[in-house]
């Protein structure tokens, strides 16, 4: 009994991560996804501040789940959240003035990630505590690692360096264009590409297996 | 009336309307409690922050000084003390080495290339010219107007740009100014970045702005900024 | 106080900082209502709409805060703000026009969680715009994401007819579209420097 429950504290820990990416397969929370992502550094900063603010909201709203009338829910949940995220803001500030600057207004904007009150919205105001808290510890490192995937990519052929460290040596030209917006969208567009091709070939072999066994 | 109805409609059976405002009104007054304790709690450490990373900008374009102390240079031209953080004025830094003798200025402007750009430049009032410059904020196209802040040839404009102000009128001799890449002949002229022409002739017209309106002001009160690092 | 020139804040915002393709603010509604050129001009409509009122209430509530030393609250009240204004702008325009209300339809209700709303209300305010130049830029911010909105749902009208492999229809191929359009409004880049 116990043993199947702790399973499903798995899986709604790795939901987030893989078959619900945020990023990847549910296509939320674009705006900071593509733009704080020129650097590596950057994309881990929002990264860990959306983590932050995702999971405290969370357990806040399935605290409150109860008490909330229906009626004025979404406006809680807002309330909670642009509490959380004025908070971000200032530890950020309070930690490096140059990762504050980089962010600029996207971290005031973690507010309007519909990732957060999505997850508030779906799960949290339905769930107990600790499995809302696991929800948001997964859907924020599903997050996470699309924003890494995205920041890497773009620093390291934009840049040619990852985290900062050049890699290529001083004969690398590169591709600026993946710094700039154009580029965040061109990136991204690969990875759910990447993403649809490896679902599609998943999808196939499964078929042919099926027949195979027929 | 209609107003009731419209609401009425939106939400079919409403609780009671005090239930409703006794949970926003408590949840409003524990985020507000957090947003405080928050805001107190990292203030100390913003601030130091800012006043570092000043500092370190300004060391780092006075080399050699030990301490800097802050000034700034309203509208009218009178040069204060330290001026609180929100006043309305130009801020210059000086900068003074061990002995407390005057090493140089980092003046601060501000102006728009593509995007807003926000420099500190060194001056030097025995030498009257330029000796140093960092970008302290830019927003150019990374790759292409950013090389004002890396790019070593642009950056050797500022080793020694001439600003040297006529004794009588109070204003530069020569305004500086940006010419096309490798055109540069006079001490104050800057060499332009092919290819980053709008964001190099910002930078000009900036620093141009900004030595046209601050140094008079400065010359005008030198002796007060030399005490101020000798006390 | 910034003294950037009202037209060159206009043409910044509407094409040079065009909202959705180079600052990367309201891609939701930009990927998920851009399918057709009808309900994309529609949602355009509403979205301007709403960054001009509520660019104006933030503006005064950014001046109370100023005023009461109380700058933390900003993130927090101008979301309020911006809800109440959704909901305001929807009571007002079902009482007025309901022939308008019913075109808007869901896209009012959606604008809440428009990043692009909220980051008018937070560039006005960190740029340090003036009453006017925050209008302006907002009116220019909405115009701007109009126009890459119908933009692109003409050309995805024209993408549904055409030979797209399987595994990039929908939003891998919106993106790569998006990227060109980007790209195309990066020659927008210096129309207002000299």
């Amino acid at each position: 009994m116990s043993e199947s429950s702790s399973n499903r504290d798995i899986q709604v820990l790795l939901n987030g991560i893989w078959k619900e990416n945020p990023v990847f397969v549910q296509v939320l929370g674009m705006c900071p996804t593509l733009a704080v992502t020129n650097s590596v550094r950057n994309a881990i900063a929002m990264g860990v501040s959306t983590v932050f603010v995702l999971v405290m909201s969370s357990m806040l709203v399935a605290m409150v789940r109860k008490i909330v009338p229906k009626q004025v829910r979404i406006a809680t949940y807002i309330l909670i959240i642009s509490t959380f995220v004025t908070i971000v803001d200032y530890v950020i500030k309070a930690v490096s003035i140059p990762v504050y600057k980089a962010l600029g207004p996207f971290i005031a904007l973690i507010v309007v990630n519909c990732i957060i009150l999505g997850r508030a919205e779906a799960f949290a105001s339905k769930n107990t505590v600790y499995r809302s808290v696991l929800d948001a510890i997964g859907m924020g490192i599903g997050f996470c690692i699309a924003l890494v995937c995205l920041g890497g990519v773009r620093e390291l052929l934009g840049n040619g360096s990852f985290l900062g460290v050049p890699l290529f040596g001083p004969y690398y030209e590169p591709w600026v264009i993946f710094l700039l917006p154009s580029g965040g969208f061109f990136t991204l567009g690969a990875w759910l590409l990447a993403f649809s091709l490896i679902k599609e070939r998943k999808a196939r072999r499964a078929a042919q297996e099926q027949e195979q066994s027929v | 009336m209609s107003e009731s109805s419209v609401q009425a409609g939106a939400l079919p059976k409403a609780p009671s309307g005090v239930s409703m405002i006794v949970v926003m009104t408590s949840v409003a007054t524990v985020c507000g409690l957090l947003i405080v304790t928050a805001f107190q709690a990292t203030k100390g450490a913003i601030e130091h922050n800012v006043a570092t990373i000043t500092q370190e900008s300004v060391l780092e374009i006075l080399p050699g000084a030990a301490r800097q102390i802050p000034f700034g240079v309203d509208a009218a031209g009178a040069v204060v003390r330290e001026p609180a953080a929100d006043a309305d004025v130009s801020r210059i830094y000086a900068g003074y080495d061990e002995s407390g003798a005057l090493l140089g200025i980092a003046i601060e402007g501000r102006g728009q290339g593509w995007n807003e750009l926000k420099i500190l430049y060194a001056y030097s009032p025995d030498r009257q010219c330029i000796f140093g410059f960092k970008v302290l904020e830019c927003r150019e196209t990374p790759g292409v107007g950013d090389k004002i802040t890396t790019q070593e040839d642009f950056l050797a404009n500022f080793k020694e740009l001439d600003a040297t102000l006529d004794p009588a009128t109070q204003s530069p001799v020569h305004p500086i100014v940006t010419v096309k890449h490798g055109t540069k002949k006079d001490k104050w002229e800057i060499d332009a970045i092919s290819g980053a022409t709008i964001s190099s002739k910002a930078i000009g017209r900036i620093l141009q702005e900004s030595t046209t309106r601050l140094l008079p002001a400065i010359t005008g009160h030198l002796d007060e900024i030399r005490k101020a690092g000798a006390a | 106080m910034n003294s950037a020139s009202l037209w060159f804040i206009f043409i910044d915002s509407l094409l040079i900082n065009n909202f959705v393709l180079a600052v990367f603010l309201g891609i939701c509604p930009f990927l998920g209502v851009s399918g057709k050129l009808d309900t994309a001009s529609r949602m355009g409509a509403a979205v301007v709409f709403v960054m001009l009122v509520s660019s104006a209430l933030t503006y005064g509530i950014n001046l109370l805060l100023v005023h009461l030393d109380a700058e933390y609250l900003r993130i927090i009240s101008y979301i309020v703000v911006i809800a109440s204004t959704v909901q305001l702008v929807e009571m007002f325009i079902k009482k007025k026009s309901p022939a308008l209300f019913r075109a808007l339809g869901i896209y009012l209700p959606l604008i809440t969680t428009n990043c692009a709303v909220l980051g008018v209300a937070m560039f006005q305010t960190i740029r340090d715009y003036n009453f006017v130049q925050s209008i302006v830029f907002s009116l220019g911010a909405g115009l701007g994401f109009t126009l890459a909105l119908v933009i692109m749902s003409g050309i995805r009208e024209q993408l549904n007819l055409s030979d797209v492999p399987n595994a990039a229809k929908g939003t891998a191929v919106a993106l790569m579209v998006a990227g060109i359009l980007s790209m195309a409004f990066m020659g927008f880049a210096g129309l207002g420097s000299n």
